[in-house]
């Protein structure tokens, strides 16, 4: 049953360092899931609605370490209202059962395992607060 | 050992389950089964009001589980309460004689707590101003006793921590506690599942144990205290059954342990508890204790040998119990007990709601294997398997 939950583009995502870095406590936002333990930061800065300097730390599971360098590539650059949008659309219909664009098709497998959803949606609760009113 | 024929969900058809999660919850024996099954189509009714003939079967069998549950931990079957878990009699504690305290006391937990044990704690002083002290644990994961201050009212400690497997050292925490006058409540949740309790041997105040640890249903513990406890505490929940008598101007308590078992009590489930307690008062506990220790060594013997891997919790099996937890450089828990899945090996991966413990160890969470007496060399070999599968895919 988990043989393709642990494939090989999502632990390629959840070993990508891109956008991960050392986040000195108090930058960004942090959100913690109180069932796991695990926590998210999340930092970086809106100029004209477009998202910059998108950056994350990451104390977690294979899942949502993937979630996180997905959510960054997604943002980093972009018009940040959009983008998230966009994510946001396409790993809820990809943790439904559904199709979604790359690199959210990555997460397909994870679709059956429901105690798994929030480790994947834990990144986003950190994005949507720091982007939040703006 | 040949316990595991004696519980039906490790005997289904199809591929072994491995399961190493019974700090978590145990299985169910037949035995228990039977009795709950028996109770469920021939007595069931309520307990202590009914005169009817179901009714009064009811109530014979839920005061026989009291007493089954006594001779277990060897107290008089007055001093048992029956609780929701280990979580509510904690809490019945934590309120009840929370209330005799005054702003200033103090209670003294420990940094391996289960949060069940810690929470309570946090809202009482929030609510009465007591303060909480905390014992340290050493970097084998082991309560250290240290000396008490003399305002410490309460010493509320794990008997085997739910995350190390340590096994506290009750007599020099009984003797500081008397050093200064404090009462010793014992969280034995990872304790009872592993033999007989001589509670008077332990010379402690307080008992709190649930029963889905120990081989029964859900939904039902045990709370054991001194007598002399249960009458000067004033009951936690009011209602039905925990009075003498009600007026319009109030109410007078009935003795306990009736006077903290309000509402319709647990019935299926102490009696559950009850069968599981008789039985496990028959087995031969030299030969089992054996029989865990050296799983429990092979455990240890084959996670040393795993590069990454530490153990958090003592490195030996001198004052230990068989609950394993582990660090795996690299690789999450969570991840782990999933690839482990798939060998059909049942762990469990997180904080175990022991949050302070892991803080102290820099850990977000451990992996974690615990075993009971059914559990076989089989079970250790399908967990090495899986761990080499999770380690190749994770690290």
């Amino acid at each position: 049953m988990n043989d393709a939950l642990y494939h090989d583009a999502l632990m390629a995502l959840s070993k990508d360092r891109t956008h991960a870095a050392a986040l000195p406590p108090g930058t960004g936002v942090t959100v913690d899931n109180p069932l796991c333990g695990d926590r998210v930061t999340f930092d970086g800065k809106l100029e004209k609605g477009i998202a910059r300097d998108i950056r994350h730390k990451v104390r977690g599971c294979a899942l949502c370490q993937a979630s996180a360098a997905a959510l960054a590539r997604v943002l980093d650059g972009k018009p940040a209202r959009a983008a998230l949008a966009d994510a946001q659309a396409a790993v809820e219909s990809v943790l439904a059962g559904g199709s979604a664009p790359a690199p959210w098709d990555a997460f397909a497998p994870v679709a059956r395992h429901k105690s798994r959803h929030d480790c994947v949606k834990l990144p986003f609760s950190a994005v949507k607060s720091l982007f939040s009113g703006t | 050992m040949t316990l595991r024929r004696h519980f039906p969900l490790l005997n289904q058809p199809g591929p072994r389950i491995a399961y190493l999660d019974s700090g978590a919850t145990a299985q169910t024996p037949d035995i228990v089964l039977d009795a709950v099954r028996v109770f469920e189509t021939g007595a069931r009714a309520n307990v202590k009001r009914g005169v009817h003939r179901l009714a009064e079967a009811a109530t014979e069998a839920y005061a026989k589980a009291r007493t089954q549950v006594a001779a277990y931990l060897s107290v008089p079957a007055e001093e048992i309460v029956f609780t929701s878990g280990c979580t509510g009699a904690i809490n019945l504690v934590a309120q009840s004689f929370g209330a005799l305290l005054k702003p200033g006391d103090e209670i003294a937990v420990s940094e391996l707590e289960h949060h069940s044990n810690i929470v309570p704690w946090h809202m009482l002083a929030a609510r009465n101003g007591v303060k909480v002290n905390f014992l340290p644990v050493d970097g084998e994961g082991r309560i250290v006793p240290q000396a008490l201050s003399p305002r410490t009212k309460l010493v509320s400690l794990a008997h085997v921590s739910n995350v190390t497997g340590a096994v506290l050292d009750v007599p020099a925490i009984v003797s500081e506690a008397k050093r200064v006058g404090a009462r010793v409540l014992l969280d034995g949740a990872q304790r009872t599942p592993h033999g007989p309790v001589d509670i008077p041997a332990l010379g402690v105040d307080f008992y709190a144990f649930s029963g889905h640890k120990a081989f029964a249903p859900h939904g039902v513990g045990v709370l054991w205290a001194r007598s002399e406890l249960l009458d000067a505490m004033p009951p936690f929940l009011g209602g039905g059954e925990m009075i003498a008598s009600v007026t319009m101007q109030g109410f007078t308590p009935a003795n306990a342990p009736a006077k903290f078992e309000a509402g319709t009590p647990p019935i299926s489930g102490a009696i559950g508890l009850g069968a599981a307690c008789e039985w496990l008062g028959t087995l031969d506990w030299a030969a089992i204790a054996a029989h865990e220790l050296r799983l429990t060594g092979r455990l240890l013997d084959g996670l040393r040998a795993v590069d990454g891997v530490t153990v958090i919790g003592p490195q030996s099996l001198q004052g230990r119990a068989p609950v394993v937890s582990f660090d795996l450089a690299g690789a999450h828990p969570h991840d782990i007990c999933q690839i482990m899945d798939r060998h059909g090996v049942a762990l469990r991966g997180g904080h175990h709601c022991a949050q302070p413990l892991h803080a102290k160890f820099d850990l977000a969470g451990t992996t974690r294997a615990s075993f009971a007496l059914y559990c076989e060399d089989d079970d250790i070999d399908l967990f090495f398997a899986g761990l080499a599968d999770a380690k190749r895919v994770l690290t």
